[in-house]
């Protein structure tokens, strides 16, 4: 399990999405561990931009040929932005889950970042 | 002879298997079934027959129903089938086989399945088809709910058109009892004008989440599709178009019209009546639609060494994957009798299709102008109908009995002579359909029987 | 775009037998598909339900005019009855899932009518698909429960989620890893106990025909997949029949019509408080006349026979590859039972879906794999009591061969089907850019 690969400049949740805070807004993604338990991915539902959502709110879902995961919300927010290129190439989050990869960036309006893992903690959860 | 038995092992093979097992009998195995629970004397059922008894049985069963010579429909037609596609259908490779879950095992069932397809959309104008629902009347249903869906909850109503087939109508009351959808059935004025400043309070035109539509409808009309799907999606819901898909060789495809779904009955294709049933439900839809969809879709790939092949795709809407967020629970469908379409299709084409649809037609134009004129029967009108042409377009119309005595006692009456006029679908009106397969003497007969019982009645 | 111009009749021929050539039937070889009891279709219920005073019989002609048809479903419907032991009978439902359907909406509206609607539906995590995605069909909510280390229902578990919320409870029995509920009656109760219905999944029933009836064990409906114990073939993926038994409590809430018999007229009828219609006419009626067929063709010994036969098989089958592969619950089973590849896995690499594939190459079809979701690379397996034991010892033999190539030779597993008209399909392409229909490209709408 690639764990060492977890970049160190954001933070986790333990449904294995990424959430990296960029000035006022956050960009969120599913991580190296989630990408690799699905498999190719082969389409991703996106949230509609400006969505307001609530945490733990499903906000999309990543599919692979048999398997579908959905994306919570880890906090509450406004979707800013969704990652387009997704549509048509969604096996992006399989190639570079942490870069081209990204899901939305989200405007929080309420983030609890203590609930949030850092990277040794997920690194650990992947472990477990 | 002895009765029948499709066991292969003999007693003394199954004692083998039962010492290789470790055990004396097949009662140490099924210990687990509480002993209080455990049948004790023999089921009551008759059987134990060999084949010569079975056949004689079963023959004088069928023997017991009466053939008569079909005006009837309904939903469920009459039609030839080339004797060829029974000796397809009847392949083992085919009929002995499961879903294709294994498609390097199922490339027959596969390829069959796309060409189903790949006909019923370019019938229909759509863009994507399922392998097929069990019948119309739950291919409708479906479609209602994949509409709902599609509105996420915010638009829960359906309205559908009165003169659909009312056997689809109670079907879709039965799957609204879930409280995952509301229907409202309503005129085609009505549907008109929801929206409208003349909606007479009908129904929240926000609320609507699709507008459902007969092509034709049961009385063999074509009312207003287009002008119906242009007021569905002026309210932003979708139109939902049930065609009978024959009849989509002659006229305009539902697609081109603008229907987001086309679904209907296509037992028209190669299956026969059988009692109503199995027949076979379809449904297409837009490609944005594609993802709502339920049950099973081919799609085309290629394999290891990049030959083309064809595997079931986009399970993630499906039971087994996404179990209670499946688009729907079907899991077996009527695979057999798509793949009979197929062929159908395959062998007739656009032209021979269009040329079997026009006879019926033909068929049905003649014996409605030949009932009109034996004054016992006139038109049927139904006050709300919005439609183009007063002409017989389809193959099945209704009619209004006039004459002397009563339509059931005309029915009985032509029942008696081998005749099945139609259905009766009022105390006066009666429901007939023409196939191609009724021949000029098979109308006379009718039509005789027409004038005869009303010269005794009279 | 119009459909292409039509083809002679050799043209079609010579194609269908080019896709009948490219596909695997029951008469092509064995087909171990766990919980699909794929058992012979006999030929002559084909003949029988081709029968023109079946085929040609149109559903609306009056029914004095097909009394045959109609004592063919009533007595169908009261063999199943007897069978099952339950009171009353639907033939309606075309499908397995469209008969649990059927039955959760005359629970829905038992409560109803008693004036408490309810909100969940419990099912063990051996569940089919088809369960869940049920309850969600007819407006309720899924409680899973986890079965126990033996594989069957946590009693304690149930305890906990059992409250008056709950609609029903759904089980199949024996269930997904061919075990027998021992603590049925007990289940049921406390189903009952909270008021909520007892269904049976009765994909299942292949192993109890003449050893038990289900209704005793306290259940108040099952549906009947005639596709699988009765024989009916499944065509490729359908048409099937899924009948559902009831208790006389649930009878007046049967779809409408029922075949009943009124002064030696058989007639249709509609329940007192009947649901509706759950489709068009009545049923998937040549599927009724083959499994009729083959109730009058084996009687009441020839039922009991069936399912001894299906255990004594599968219990054959379990003990001679017990040694091959990991069984994760090593006891007698039922008519089917469950293998797990984690072995293979852990040792070589092999998954269970490269030993399916391979399986493909001695001739066989590959059994139910990766289900129940509960086993790990599991490997699903019912024989049938119609398989040979010829047929058996070359099976196990296969799966031996298997499970040494899977250490000595990885690589050619991971390879496998070599043997077939195809070699192993991308599915991950066909999902990402979907082709389903050969059209010209067009806008999407």
């Amino acid at each position: 399990m690639a764990t060492s690969t977890h970049p160190d400049d954001r933070l986790y949740t333990s449904d294995h999405e990424w959430v990296k805070i960029e000035d006022d807004t956050a960009r969120v993604g599913i991580t190296e561990f989630a990408q690799e338990q699905l498999g190719d991915i082969v389409y991703i539902e996106l949230p509609d931009e400006g969505a307001s959502l609530s945490a733990g709110e499903p906000f999309g879902e990543v599919e692979s040929v048999k398997s579908v995961s959905e994306l919570f919300m880890p906090g509450d927010g406004v979707v800013v932005e969704v990652n387009t290129a997704l549509e048509e190439t969604p096996d992006l989050i399989n190639s570079d889950p942490y870069g081209e990869g990204w899901i939305a960036r989200i405007k929080f309006s309420d983030l609890a970042l203590d609930e949030l893992l850092d990277t040794p903690a997920y690194c650990e959860l992947c472990e477990a | 002879m002895s009765r029948l038995d499709y066991r292969s092992i003999t007693d003394e093979q199954r004692a083998v298997q039962l010492n290789a097992i470790g055990v004396a009998s097949c009662n140490e195995l099924i210990a687990d079934i509480p002993s209080e629970i455990r049948l004790h004397e023999a089921l009551a059922i008759e059987g134990g027959m060999d084949e010569i008894a079975l056949v004689c049985h079963v023959g004088e069963l069928a023997a017991e129903n009466k053939q008569l010579v079909c005006f009837a429909g309904g939903g469920c037609y009459d039609h030839h089938i080339p004797a060829f596609i029974d000796h397809i259908v009847r392949r083992p490779e085919f009929f002995t086989a499961y879903t294709p879950y294994q498609p390097e095992a199922s490339q027959g069932t596969l390829q069959a399945i796309y060409e189903y397809q790949t006909a019923m959309c370019r019938l229909t104008a759509m863009a994507v088809s399922n392998a097929s629902m069990y019948d119309g009347a739950t291919a409708l249903a479906e479609a209602a709910l994949m509409a709902v869906r599609h509105a996420r909850g915010k638009r829960p109503v359906v309205v559908a058109a009165e003169t659909l087939n009312p056997q689809y109508l109670e079907v879709l009351t039965t799957y609204a009892q879930s409280g995952l959808m509301q229907t409202h059935v309503a005129s085609i004025e009505k549907m008109c004008a929801i929206g409208t400043d003349s909606a007479d309070g009908v129904v929240d035109s926000d609320t609507v989440a699709a507008i459902l539509i007969g092509y034709p409808n049961y009385y063999g009309i074509y009312e207003n599709v287009a002008k119906v799907v242009e007021s569905a999606h002026a309210i932003g819901a979708l139109a939902i178009v049930c065609a009978n898909p024959l009849l989509l060789a002659l006229g305009e495809s539902p697609g081109v019209l603008g229907a987001d779904i086309v679904c209907g009955e296509a037992q028209c294709f190669g299956s026969p009546m059988s009692f109503g049933g199995p027949g076979l439900g379809y449904l297409c839809a837009t490609e944005r639609l594609m993802r709502l969809m339920p049950g099973r879709i081919v799609g085309r790939t290629c394999d290891a060494d990049g030959a083309d092949g064809f595997v079931l795709t986009l399970a993630t809407r499906e039971q087994h994957i996404r179990r209670e967020k499946a688009t729907s629970n079907i899991c077996s469908n009527h695979a057999l009798n798509a793949l009979a379409a197929g062929a159908y299709l395959t062998f007739h084409g656009a032209d021979g299709l269009a040329a079997v649809a026009q006879r019926c037609v033909e068929g049905a134009r003649s014996l409605y102008e030949r009932l009109i004129a034996t004054d016992s029967f006139a038109p049927f009108n139904i006050s709300s109908v919005d439609t183009d042409e007063a002409s017989v377009r389809s193959y099945e119309f209704a009619v209004r009995y006039t004459g002397p005595g009563s339509l059931a006692e005309l029915y009985d009456t032509l029942v008696v002579q081998g005749i099945l006029p139609g259905i009766v679908v009022a105390d006066d009106v009666l429901l007939v359909a023409v196939t191609e397969r009724r021949n000029a003497a098979e109308l006379d007969r009718f039509v005789e029987g027409v004038n005869r019982y009303a010269a005794s009645a009279r | 775009m119009p459909l292409p111009p039509g083809k002679s009749e050799i043209e079609v021929m010579r194609h269908y037998q080019y896709l009948a050539s490219r596909n695997f039937g029951l008469d092509t070889g064995m087909y171990p598909l766990g919980s699909c009891t794929m058992k012979y279709n006999p030929r002559v219920n084909e003949d029988l339900c081709r029968l023109e005073g079946f085929t040609a019989l149109h559903p609306a002609q009056p029914i004095a005019t097909a009394q045959g048809a109609l004592r063919l479903m009533y007595e169908l419907a009261a063999d199943l009855a007897e069978i099952t032991g339950f009171a009353a009978t639907t033939l309606a439902p075309a499908a397995g899932a469209h008969g649990e359907y059927t039955a959760l909406m005359m629970f829905r509206a038992a409560l109803e009518a008693r004036g408490d609607a309810r909100q969940t539906v419990i099912i063990p995590d051996t569940a089919h698909g088809t369960n869940p995605a049920t309850v969600a069909l007819c407006g309720y909510k899924t409680i899973t429960v986890a079965s126990n280390e033996n594989g069957t229902i946590d009693l304690d578990a149930l305890r906990e989620v059992l409250d008056t919320d709950v609609a029903a409870l759904m089980l199949t029995n024996p269930n997904t890893l061919g075990l027998f509920e021992p603590d049925i009656g007990k289940i049921t109760a406390m189903a009952h106990d909270v008021g909520a219905f007892a269904y049976c999944d009765g994909a299942n029933l292949n192993a109890l025909m003449g050893i038990t009836r289900i209704a005793e064990a306290g259940f108040d409906a099952l549906h009947i997949n005639l596709h699988k114990t009765f024989a009916a073939p499944h065509g490729g993926g359908g048409p099937g029949a899924g009948p559902v038994c009831v208790t006389s409590e649930l009878a007046p809430y049967l779809p409408t019509p029922v075949v009943a018999l009124r002064e030696e007229n058989y007639v249709f009828e509609t329940p007192a408080h009947t649901i509706g219609r759950v489709r068009s006419w009545y049923g998937n009626f040549s599927v009724l006349v083959r499994a009729y067929a083959y109730l009058k063709a084996l009687g009441a010994e020839g039922l009991r026979e069936v399912s001894e036969q299906a255990i004594i098989s599968a219990n054959y089958v379990r003990t001679q590859l017990r040694d091959a592969f990991d069984m994760p619950y090593d006891r007698p089973c039922m008519h089917e039972f469950v293998l797990s590849g984690t072995r293979q896995k852990k040792e070589s690499g092999v998954r269970t879906l490269d030993i399916a594939k391979r399986l493909l190459d001695y001739g066989f079809h590959p059994p139910t794999v990766y289900f129940p979701l509960i086993v790990d690379e599991c490997m699903m397996i019912e024989p049938t009591e119609t398989e040979p034991l010829k047929t058996l010892d070359a099976f196990i033999e296969a799966m031996r061969a298997i499970a040494t190539e899977a250490s000595s030779n990885p690589a050619m597993l991971h390879a496998a089907p070599q043997t077939l008209p195809v070699r192993r399909l991308d599915e991950t392409a066909a999902a990402r850019d979907v082709v389903v229909a050969d059209l010209p490209a067009t806008n999407p709408s």
